[in-house]
């Protein structure tokens, strides 16, 4: 494929998804192990009623407010998940479950009283992303890489994912030790002063970030795979955490250069006319890639692991 | 407290005050709901002994050493650490955790564990040197793990994650070491290797305080006993403490008299 074609149409999709895919499975490791990995599920559904509030607040669809509105959302919700479940005495999945759900079907009927018909603001779009349209029309070849004038005319979403993709991995790596420690053993944590409740609260705030941005280039459907799938299958593949986080990202930004290729060239290679959402697929090739993963992966029969 | 002729008053030194106690605890009453677990309790453990907590299942041991390190928080009470404040004492504790508590599914190595101890010193980001691969080595080789160094914590056995979690709480290289139950379904030689170990850091003027559920053994493994049911029962040496009437009261009609009889044996 020519430089002229591809760096304008599907190098900035691309890079946006694979970007978004790792910033998403990064903290997913964590949430994983903490066996809390519906909170991603639940962020990216209450997204929606956030983005919905900071348009109904503004009048305008634009970034800032509607990331603000959806990182206010997360925090609302990460808060009533906690309160019923310790005010309720219920199951962390059931409460999870519970709060998304009612979060987003008051998106819903937020987006359906409000006045949203002229503009780009639909269920749709919140599930599917609009990964195929972050074309960077100012490219004219993979010299336009070098060349200011062009590079001001990326799509801005892709420094939006990159800015929290940063975000995510200085705080991996600031908080390490920490976050090991009280992700294994949270009591031995406790009795050296760990604030093991700050540090819960902020893997999943950084997980909200990673979620929010990723959300606005790539809808929803994403940003749930990527917290689990490529987590989840880099398990499989080892038994030291340092190589499962390197599994999981090697396994997110294969599951999007590989679903953004199929989705775009598969159909067609198969006899069908058009492409099929990009979203969708690099969501499907996560869960196939896991399906593999559970198979065939050298860990996945291990002793310490719950009987069937 | 008077201290009366003890039997084994020779390994057993006597209370000492309150003031530079490696742990004291007053007044401590811990609530999980409605019921309180804990209630009022005081304790002040001797320096250089070891103290096993009994009393019958849910009388609050595990909560007592868990509110004393702030794990849980309780409704009223404080616990001083060698006569300090909890916060700027926590390094010279050594805190042991039940093995049931964590997942031993975990992607993490025997070695990696153990290095979890050194926490403290390598902070935030330091890296790890040499010499601090050698002193988790030391640990595992005094727990008698060097050979398992490389494997993923949920390939060993009970008795072998019980003992990597005792090196762990060496690496910490604390003055105090509080273990919850850690003869807990471990075998035979894993119990001998870990009751190896505390003595020696007895021997060291460490001290020791662990929640211990066989009774039979508390004789020849202690030399202080703490019994405790929602209240505080009794609290001395094993002559003192480990005492018919007092068992009587801590588990009330649950152990019954013969069982008593038979403990008097083994302590005689």
């Amino acid at each position: 494929m020519s430089g002229v074609e591809f760096v304008p149409l599907s190098l900035t999709p691309m890079l946006i998804g694979v970007l978004s895919a790792i910033a998403c499975a990064l903290p997913g490791n964590f949430l994983l192990l903490r066996k809390q990995a519906l909170i991603g599920d639940a962020i990216s559904h209450v997204v929606l009623p956030g983005i919905v509030t900071a348009f109904l607040l503004t009048g305008i669809v634009a970034a800032v407010p509607m990331m603000l509105g959806a990182a206010g959302a997360a925090v609302v919700a990460v808060v009533m998940i906690e309160a019923i479940r310790r005010l309720g005495n219920i199951e962390p999945g059931a409460a999870m479950g519970l709060t998304f759900t009612t979060l987003f079907a008051a998106g819903v009927l937020l987006l359906e009283q409000s006045d949203t018909s002229g503009v780009h603001l639909d269920v749709e779009h919140a599930l599917y992303g609009n990964l195929e349209s972050l074309i960077w029309l100012d490219a004219i070849g993979w010299e336009s890489l070098l060349a200011p004038v062009a590079l001001a005319g990326l799509p801005p979403e892709l420094a939006r994912v990159a800015i929290a993709l940063c975000g995510v991995v200085v705080f991996l790596w600031l908080f390490w030790r920490p976050l090991v420690l009280s992700t294994f053993d949270e009591s031995f944590a406790q009795s050296m002063g760990v604030p093991t409740t700050a540090l819960g609260i902020a893997v999943v705030m950084v997980s909200a970030l990673a979620a929010v941005a990723a959300f606005d280039a790539v809808g929803s459907i994403i940003v749930i795979a990527m917290f689990i799938c490529p987590p989840a299958a880099a398990r499989l593949m080892t038994n030291r955490l340092e190589h499962q986080i390197a599994w999981s990202v090697v396994f997110a930004g294969l599951s999007a250069v590989l679903g953004y290729v199929l989705a775009g060239y598969g159909p067609l290679w198969i006899g069908f006319e058009d492409a099929v959402s990009a979203a969708g697929m690099i969501a499907t090739v996560s869960g196939l890639i896991l399906a593999v993963a559970a198979f065939c992966a050298p860990h996945r029969h291990r002793t310490g692991a719950p009987a069937l | 407290m008077s201290v009366s002729l003890a039997a084994n008053e020779g390994v057993a030194p006597s209370s000492s005050s309150v003031s530079d106690s490696p742990l004291a605890i007053r007044g401590m009453t811990v609530s999980y709901g409605q019921k309180p677990v804990v209630f009022s309790v005081d304790m002040t453990v001797a320096e250089g002994s070891m103290t096993a907590i009994i009393g019958p299942n849910g009388a609050g041991k595990s909560t007592l050493l868990k509110a004393a390190l702030g794990i849980v928080s309780p409704l009223a009470g404080q616990a001083t650490v060698f006569g300090k404040p909890l916060k700027s004492a926590r390094h010279r504790i050594a805190y042991v955790p039940q093995r049931a508590s964590v997942d031993w599914d975990f992607p993490t190595r025997v070695i990696d564990v153990v290095l979890m101890g050194l926490s403290r010193e390598l902070g935030l980001l330091r890296r790890i040197r040499p010499h601090h691969m050698d002193k988790a080595r030391v640990c595992l080789e005094r727990v008698g793990m060097t050979e398992f160094a490389e494997r993923q914590i949920g390939q060993l056995s009970g008795g072998q994650q019980q003992r990597v979690f005792l090196a762990r709480a060496l690496a910490q290289n604390a003055d105090l070491y509080l273990l919850d139950e850690p003869f807990a379904g471990v075998d035979a030689a894993t119990e001998k290797a870990i009751i190896d170990v505390l003595k020696a850091l007895r021997s060291e003027g460490k001290t020791v305080v662990a929640v211990h559920h066989d009774l039979t053994t508390v004789p020849t493994y202690f030399d202080r006993v703490f019994l405790i049911n929602t209240r505080r029962v009794a609290e001395g040496t094993v002559a003192e403490a480990f005492t018919p009437d007092r068992l009587h009261k801590t588990y009330g009609g649950r152990l019954a008299t013969g069982q008593i009889d038979q403990l008097e044996l083994a302590a005689g």
